[in-house]
């Protein structure tokens, strides 16, 4: 029998709000354990969560754009479990009347383009660490690090759309791409920035009914999450094909031996008891906040890429090496202004541009070039004024001292020599200079030609319009 | 009259005119508890801390920088965080917990210079009526020892009482600060849910909780409230509304004052002296002047149930942080980690906690949910509306505190149900979030303290204060009680 895999995500999207969720604290990733907290965040006697305003508007952000019908009233809820991280005891998050519900996101596969429903996408904190591989931790222990303790999560939940991993992983590329297009999360995978679970069921093709789902955890690359789940349905196959039931049951990616190991059963067999979080007051969210941050809203990364290709011209490679990054594409578009070649402008940031961030390793905001100095560069290019190679030279030089490549090109005096009297008298003087290759060209040496060329361009410093220098030579020449 | 047993606006007279200072009041009330120690009315006693306090206060008066609550020395309940000495919250899972930051409500009183005596006894995270379910031993209530304080803010009643402060806080989830000023003979208020901040007292059941002060004068407890009202940035669920001048409330008549009496407070349940002596308070008060109207609050039946589903489903997620992980009781030679939470909880925490926990546990699980916690937040819901429509025909109602005056030790012990039916007039009120005050209301024949409950709309701490001062004022049986100190270590030897 046929079968058909039937895939959804939960996506975990940790913020980066400068503070923590329900209180004062940093949340930047990397402190020294213990030492970003307080009685808040440390689940203390008495202490109480008071919401950040800032966790709001980055969830209004991520709605908008996975096109989700926002609660005008949303609840907080407590889910209950132990376990030494979670200092409470319980972890605030959202059941009841999540923060958004109902929306879809598209983007493009291999196979063209694929849009999923979103279930919903709600508010959280995150729970903090368990250490045990640091130097400083004894073979018998396990330490607690709490500073990730209430650094501020958005959980988005996929309907179960796809139907192949790539599907899947293709989605998470694209969601990765769309949170820092918003600025709301760095999209790091390694780092836990962004925290994949996948559900697995398969059915018989043609049926609407879903089998028995297992949830894949651990996963923590793209690749990760593509293999794992090409696994998971591997082996719900050979078990419906042998007959055997499919187990509910947590599996957890182990990447090493590129396998997924189910859990044990102590360790997820929860009941939550979620209830609503008596803490904090019912949330509401105003259409004026809505539309403020609405007003704020970067052109998402599908959008922007389908205007290059059409309104732009541009091949979609180019589209899409320079959407990647929204400050890439930012960069490129301040060049457009005032570039009329749009092609040009993106041969040089898929080129000169990016070379340079990889060689310098820096970030295209710490590039000693702006987008207005490099325009001024192109449009030198653009009326022929500067020659390609030379540009580039012009480029790399500023990039090294920080002066401005027009004013560099104007030091230099290196304005492209287009004038017919000046190269006219370049010609005559190279002509005269070797009367002996002059005379053998005349008896029909006539691969000679090139080598005239070239001298003309030597005698330039290079300035020489070469299309040019070929008409008057060759003029020259049959008189 | 004794100094001990004075109310604070005596003690301010006696300060202003140079016949007593702070120093001299604070090492009374320490005096005072070591005498009383009978009575186990303290888990800590700042007898280090507060007289060098008390010396600073008395530099401040004579320099005329002192604040409004200069001369008042206070018992705080042990659930209210502080950062000296431990707040235990009457348990063993938190014996030798130190917090390390002040809850708002002690900031304030810093702030406002009240001096700070003590942290008192408490039944075990406030989850009882009688002040018996503590790690620290029970409290003797100070009127008769053989008696119980009423619970569980009962050290706190029972410290004023006994006068080893001026006043005390407590804090109210279902009766907590009502019960025992009723059992000790003392005004105590909750006030309005969200009018003072909850952050930094150790919640039992965050929905309910509120801190109030527990004092021997309505007068006393303006002035209390006064200082520890207002909106608190962290505390989300406090009110951000202005608060009121509480003193313009007192000295004032009752003429015109429309008075509810709940048909529901006075049925055959309540001791026929209780009754007696609430009908009696109701006559005067309408002899005053005021209009007492007959009201229905028909879903009072429902109260105990829904306040018991509720408060011990928030209470279990609550006390989920006690687990011996990161700071109080840790079990020795766990074998593993659950084996650290099974035995670090079972020990650490009291029966009655337990017992709670685990009921919590329960109507919170899957499949039970919709039939208890769900049901129980409907019931909620229909008893705020009951109260909403008693205060469109009354300003403020009356009924007794509790339907008997104070239980012997140990009575009540081994029936936990019928402990938990003492709390039927006081957890209605915490389920509406209202205001409610207990002010003296006469004595039973055994001579224990009766209490009369006023009970005002939200943010009505007013009408309720109004009310118990002109009681206090014109009425004896409402007055502070003359009190004989030797009476707390009475029969002493026969109690549990
Ligand atoms: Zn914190």
């Amino acid at each position: 029998m046929p079968y058909e895999s039937v895939i959804g995500l939960e996506v975990h999207i940790q913020l980066s709000t400068a503070t923590k969720i329900f209180c004062n604290c940093p949340a930047q990733f990397g402190a020294q354990p213990n030492t970003q907290v307080c009685p808040v965040c440390m689940g203390l006697p008495g202490a109480l969560p008071v919401l950040n305003e800032k966790v709001i508007e980055f969830a209004i952000s991520l709605a908008l754009a996975s096109n989700c019908r926002i609660n005008p009233c949303f609840l907080f809820a407590r889910k209950n479990y132990f376990y030494p991280d979670l200092p409470k005891g319980y972890q605030i998050s959202q059941f009841d009347l999540p923060f958004c519900e109902q929306g879809h996101i598209g983007f493009e596969t291999a196979a063209g383009l694929f849009t999923v429903a979103i279930r919903r996408i709600h508010m959280e904190e995150d729970a903090g660490k368990s250490v045990h591989a640091e130097s400083y931790v004894a073979a018998d222990e396990t330490l607690i690090d709490l500073n990730r303790c209430g650094v501020p999560l958005l959980e988005l939940v996929t309907e179960p759309d796809f139907r192949q991993p790539e599907q899947a992983s293709a989605f998470l590329m694209y969601l990765r791409q769309l949170v820092r297009y918003l600025g709301i999360c760095d999209g790091n995978m390694e780092e836990g920035s962004l925290r994949c679970d996948a559900n697995v069921s398969l059915r018989p093709r043609g049926s609407a009914e879903l089998g028995t789902k297992t949830e894949l955890k651990n996963m923590n690359s793209f690749r990760h999450v593509e293999r794992a789940i090409a696994f998971e349905i591997e082996r719900q196959q050979n078990l419906l094909r042998r007959h055997e039931p499919v187990m509910q049951e947590t599996l957890l990616w182990d990447a090493a031996h590129q396998v997924a190991q189910p859990m044990r059963s102590k360790e997820y067999s929860h009941d939550y008891r979620y209830f609503p979080e008596p803490d904090l007051t019912p949330g509401r969210v105003t259409p004026g906040q809505i539309d403020k941050v609405r007003a704020r809203m970067p052109e998402l990364p599908l959008a922007k890429k389908t205007r290059y290709i059409e309104t732009l011209d541009l091949p979609a490679y180019d589209a899409a090496v320079l959407t990647d990054d929204i400050r890439i594409a930012e960069y490129f578009e301040t060049l457009c202004r005032h570039v009329e070649d749009k092609k040009l402008a993106s041969n040089w940031v898929m080129g000169e541009v990016l070379r340079a961030l990889k060689e310098q390793d820096v970030e295209i905001d710490q590039l000693k070039m702006t987008p207005e100095s490099l325009a001024g560069l192109l449009q030198q290019v653009e009326k022929g004024a500067i020659s390609h190679t030379l540009a580039k030279k012009v480029f790399a030089e500023s990039l090294a001292t920080g002066t401005d490549p027009v004013v560099l090109m104007q030091q230099q005096g290196l304005s492209q020599v287009t004038d017919e009297s000046a190269l006219t008298d370049i010609i005559q003087d190279v002509l005269k200079q070797h009367p002996a290759e002059l005379a053998d060209y005349r008896a029909g040496k006539e691969k000679l030609f090139g080598f005239f060329v070239g001298q003309v361009m030597r005698a330039s410093g290079g300035r020489a319009d070469a299309k040019k220098v070929s008409e008057l030579l060759r003029t020259r020449l049959s008189k | 009259m004794n100094v001990a047993f004075s109310d604070f606006d005596a003690i301010k007279k006696s300060l202003t005119q140079g016949e007593l200072n702070c120093a001299d009041l604070t090492q009374m009330y320490l005096d005072y508890i070591r005498q009383g120690a009978q009575v186990n009315a303290f888990i800590s006693v700042f007898d280090e801390q507060a007289p060098g306090r008390a010396m600073d206060i008395d530099r401040k008066r004579r320099h005329h920088k002192a604040g409004p609550l200069a001369g008042m020395v206070l018992a705080i309940k042990d659930n209210l965080v502080m950062d000296q000495g431990r707040t235990t919250c009457g348990s063993n899972i938190l014996q030798s917990f130190t917090s390390p930051y002040d809850a708002t409500v002690i900031q304030k009183l810093t702030d406002a210079d009240a001096i700070f005596i003590g942290k008192t006894n408490m039944d075990e995270f406030g989850m009882g009526s009688s002040n018996e379910n503590s790690a620290f031993g029970l409290v003797r209530n100070p009127h008769d020892g053989q008696y119980v304080p009423g619970g569980s803010s009962g050290g706190s009643a029972a410290a004023v009482a006994a006068g080893f402060c001026t006043a005390a806080l407590g804090s109210d989830t279902g009766g907590s600060i009502r019960q025992p000023a009723a059992f000790c003979g003392l005004v105590g208020l909750k006030p309005t849910y969200g009018r003072v901040s909850r952050y930094g007292l150790v919640a039992f059941a965050s929905s309910l909780d509120q801190i109030g002060p527990l004092t021997r004068s309505a007068g006393d407890c303006a002035e209390l409230l006064q200082v520890i009202s207002g909106h608190d940035i962290r505390d989300a669920t406090s009110m951000d509304e202005p608060v009121p001048e509480y003193a313009s409330f007192l000295r004032r008549d009752v003429t015109g004052l429309r008075v509810g009496v709940p048909g529901e407070y006075f049925d055959e349940g309540v001791d026929a002296g209780v009754q007696k002596s609430v009908k009696a308070a109701i006559g005067f008060l309408q002899q005053s002047g005021a209009q007492v109207v007959d009201i229905s609050l028909p879903h009072t039946p429902y109260a105990i149930a829904a306040y018991y589903i509720i408060a011990n489903a928030e209470a279990s997620a609550n006390l989920a942080r006690f687990d011996g992980a990161r700071y109080g009781f840790r079990a020795k030679a766990p074998s593993d980690l659950e084996a650290l939470y099974v035995k670090s909880r079972s020990q650490g925490f009291g029966a009655e906690v337990k017992r709670r926990i685990m009921l919590g546990t329960f109507v919170l699980s899957s499949g039970y949910y919709e039939a208890y916690f769900g049901k129980a937040q409907k019931v909620r819901t229909l008893i705020r509306q009951d109260f909403a429509r008693a205060f469109e025909k009354a300003d403020l109602l009356l009924a007794p505190t509790c339907p008997t005056t104070a239980f012997r030790i140990g009575e009540k012990l081994d029936d936990p149900l019928t402990m938990y039916l003492s709390d039927i007039f006081t957890v209605s009120v915490n389920l509406a979030g209202l205001p409610a005050l207990s002010v003296p209301c006469g004595k039973d024949q055994q001579g224990l303290p009766i209490g009369l409950q006023l009970i005002g709309n939200h943010l009505q701490e007013g009408g309720c204060l109004r009310v118990a001062d002109f009681l206090q004022r014109h009425y004896p049986p409402s007055a502070p009680s003359e009190y004989i100190p030797s009476a707390a270590g009475k029969n002493d030897k026969e109690a549990l």
